[in-house]
């Protein structure tokens, strides 16, 4: 029980037709499938390599449009560069920083609706839900939205980023789903024993929902670690802006909405290049990183939430 | 699943979630059964308390805020505008070039996602699914999840550095004997490269609830199929995409809500000035008009007219499809 959230069922291939019965037609098939495949393996790390090649270069080879799969000119240079502007490690401390606060929240308050949604006796059970699931499909919109946040003083703080996106109700339903599928009698064995609501939640429910608390953990992390848009509206102050923003300010030079006299500057954007391509890769490697090792999390997080969703 | 009334806020209380639910008569013993639910599950609800003030502060209340749409707002002043103005910002966009130039890019480019980004995935999945290596399928799927888990602004930034002037795509045009073209810059390549990048990004990543969906079907269907003397093809055609369609009909439903929301935060990053006849879509116009201009009220006019066609969208498709397939979302 303890590990529905973490295994998908085991992928299950048609069967292949047998021995003298494999015509030449499925042969032909199975060899164009490869090729397509493959082709899509290819198309999908080329951006990955061609930046990393973009990183190492020497800008010089860039401008002259020849760097694609391997560095040409290799030097570190920008990378010292790019290492040494304390903003940058700022921003990414800041980036650290808004993911834990903000995933905490959300984890603590989806947790308690999540709990609540899935007891079936519950009276205003289906209007608890009903609220929820409406938000997913009709929203106030940016202009009410930030009029709020403004006027409730939250501009320039942390709590613009954390608190308006705090519940994720796709999140929820996969959470609720869980919790409905773990058996009553354990709880009710819990409340004999003289435990109470709180005491079944954090002693009994919590410490059997690990694989999807983890599940959630991530989602909430990673949807909050590659956020931009709340900072890049809420935050003034360049010590506040996460990696994201740095980013985006960065490239915005080149094609960004502000920057009407994006052409004239084309010689000095150029000049930039490998710059970006550093700030791409450093910002790019931690998502790299653990990704091998969180992926199967993400995958059965979905689909527990398909199962209901 | 109620949704019907909860245009209007919520109930204040979360232990009186009262949505009109209980007719007249029956109003004493109801109010009876609510105290008793009250008094055995009240630390149930207590648990509620603070999602519900997150719902209603930041979900509910700025749908109320869209009154602004309809009133002057002044900033600094009440969030919900200082007096009524009726239609006037409404018959401002309906008359406004520029709207209509978004509306139409909003249309072309939701399309164009909806052709590329749904039906991609479930071929994906059905080549995925012919593959007999256990390992390399599962190579191939963890490399198409990756970009999923990227940011969007990392997503823009390498569409960038691939479409640049000195980037890859050049080089090829270069090696193919053309000359370099400043994609970015050009309104008629907008749509191609906002539909690849779109591509690149979701459909590994959407093959997964259809691969599960897979798993599901029938083995004894394949048998019976190939008795029949179905070859492969025609057992994809007759058993595979059957057997996978509510999930189909369910990630459609969904795709069409989204429709009109069609990728503001990479448009944002992707676009300028140069290609606004082709890449301005109503949710970044809306954002220039209330930031850029600081017309609050006219934005918020805007905001309202899209996503109540959003939300019209979702309904109606939900709609179609429970009259037609027989498969909705609730």
């Amino acid at each position: 029980m303890v590990t529905t959230g973490t295994r998908q069922a085991p992928p299950r291939p048609r069967p292949r037709p047998r021995g003298s019965r494999v015509s030449r037609g499925y042969r032909v098939f199975q060899a164009v499938n490869a090729v397509i495949l493959t082709g899509v393996v290819v198309v999908t790390l080329y951006p990955f390599v061609n930046i990393v090649a973009r990183s190492l270069s020497d800008e010089a080879y860039i401008i002259a449009g020849q760097v694609s799969l391997v560095p040409r000119g290799f030097n570190l240079e920008t990378y010292r560069l790019v290492m040494s502007d304390s903003m940058f490690w700022t921003n990414y401390r800041n980036t650290v920083v808004y993911t834990v606060v903000a995933t905490v929240i959300a984890i603590v308050l989806t947790t308690c609706y999540a709990y609540v949604l899935s007891k079936k006796h519950l009276r205003g059970r289906s209007a608890l839900v009903g609220i929820a699931v409406f938000t997913m499909f009709f929203s106030g919109g940016l202009i009410p939205n930030y009029v709020l946040v403004t006027s409730l003083g939250m501009k320039n703080t942390i709590w613009a980023i954390a608190v308006p996106n705090a519940i994720n109700v796709f999140n929820l339903l996969v959470m609720k789903a869980f919790f409905e599928s773990l058996p009553v009698e354990l709880e009710e064995a819990a409340a004999v024993d003289g435990l109470n609501t709180y005491g079944i939640l954090l002693r009994i429910v919590l410490p059997l929902s690990k694989a999807v608390a983890a599940t959630m953990v991530l989602f909430y992390a990673v949807s909050f670690w590659n956020s931009w848009f709340a900072a890049f509206l809420y935050l003034d102050q360049q010590d506040l802006w996460p990696v994201t923003v740095y980013l985006r300010n960065l490239i915005a030079g080149a094609t960004g909405a502000e920057n009407v006299g994006a052409i004239a500057e084309a010689d000095e954007v150029q000049a930039e290049a490998t710059l970006k391509a550093v700030t791409i890769v450093l910002t790019t490697l931690p998502i790299l990183l653990v990704y091998p090792f969180v992926q199967r999390y993400f995958v059965s997080g979905v689909m527990l939430g398909a199962v209901k969703g | 699943m109620s949704t019907p009334g909860t245009l209007h806020p919520p109930p204040p209380a979360p232990d009186l979630p009262a949505t009109g639910t209980a007719p007249a008569p029956r109003r004493r013993k109801r109010r009876r059964t609510w105290r008793q639910a009250v008094r055995r599950d009240w630390q149930l609800y207590s648990l509620a308390v603070l999602p519900l003030l997150f719902f209603l502060i930041f979900r509910y209340l700025p749908m109320l805020g869209n009154v602004i749409a309809f009133r002057r707002f002044e900033p600094g002043g009440s969030i919900f505008g200082e007096r009524w103005v009726g239609l006037r910002y409404v018959r401002m966009f309906l008359n406004d070039p520029s709207f209509w130039e978004a509306f139409t890019n909003t249309l072309v480019l939701g399309a164009l996602t909806l052709l590329f980004c749904f039906p991609l995935p479930i071929v994906l999945a059905l080549l995925l699914n012919e593959i007999r290596t256990r390992k390399l399928k599962q190579f191939v799927q963890s490399v198409s999840y990756l970009p999923h888990f990227l940011s969007i602004v990392i997503v823009a930034a390498m569409v960038m550095q691939l479409v640049s002037v000195d980037g890859t795509v050049n080089q090829l045009v270069q090696a193919a004997g053309g000359e370099p073209v400043p994609f970015l810059q050009r309104p008629e390549w907008f749509r191609t490269i906002y539909v690849s990048s779109e591509v690149w990004q979701t459909v590994g990543w959407g093959t997964i609830l259809y691969l599960a969906a897979l798993t599901t079907v029938d083995d004894n269907l394949y048998e019976a199929a190939r008795i029949d003397g179905a070859n492969r093809w025609r057992q994809t055609w007759h058993v595979t995409l059957p057997g996978i369609r509510p999930t189909m009909v369910t990630l459609l439903i969904l795709n069409i809500g989204t429709f009109m929301a069609v990728g503001f935060e990479k448009i944002l990053l992707l676009y300028n000035p140069l290609t606004y006849p082709t890449a301005d879509v109503i949710s970044t116009y809306l954002f220039r008009m209330g930031f850029g201009s600081s017309n609050f009220s006219y934005a918020a006019a805007i905001g309202l007219f899209e996503a109540v066609i959003g939300l019209t969208l979702v309904l109606s498709a939900n709609l179609i499809a429970r009259r037609t397939v027989g498969t909705s979302l609730w």
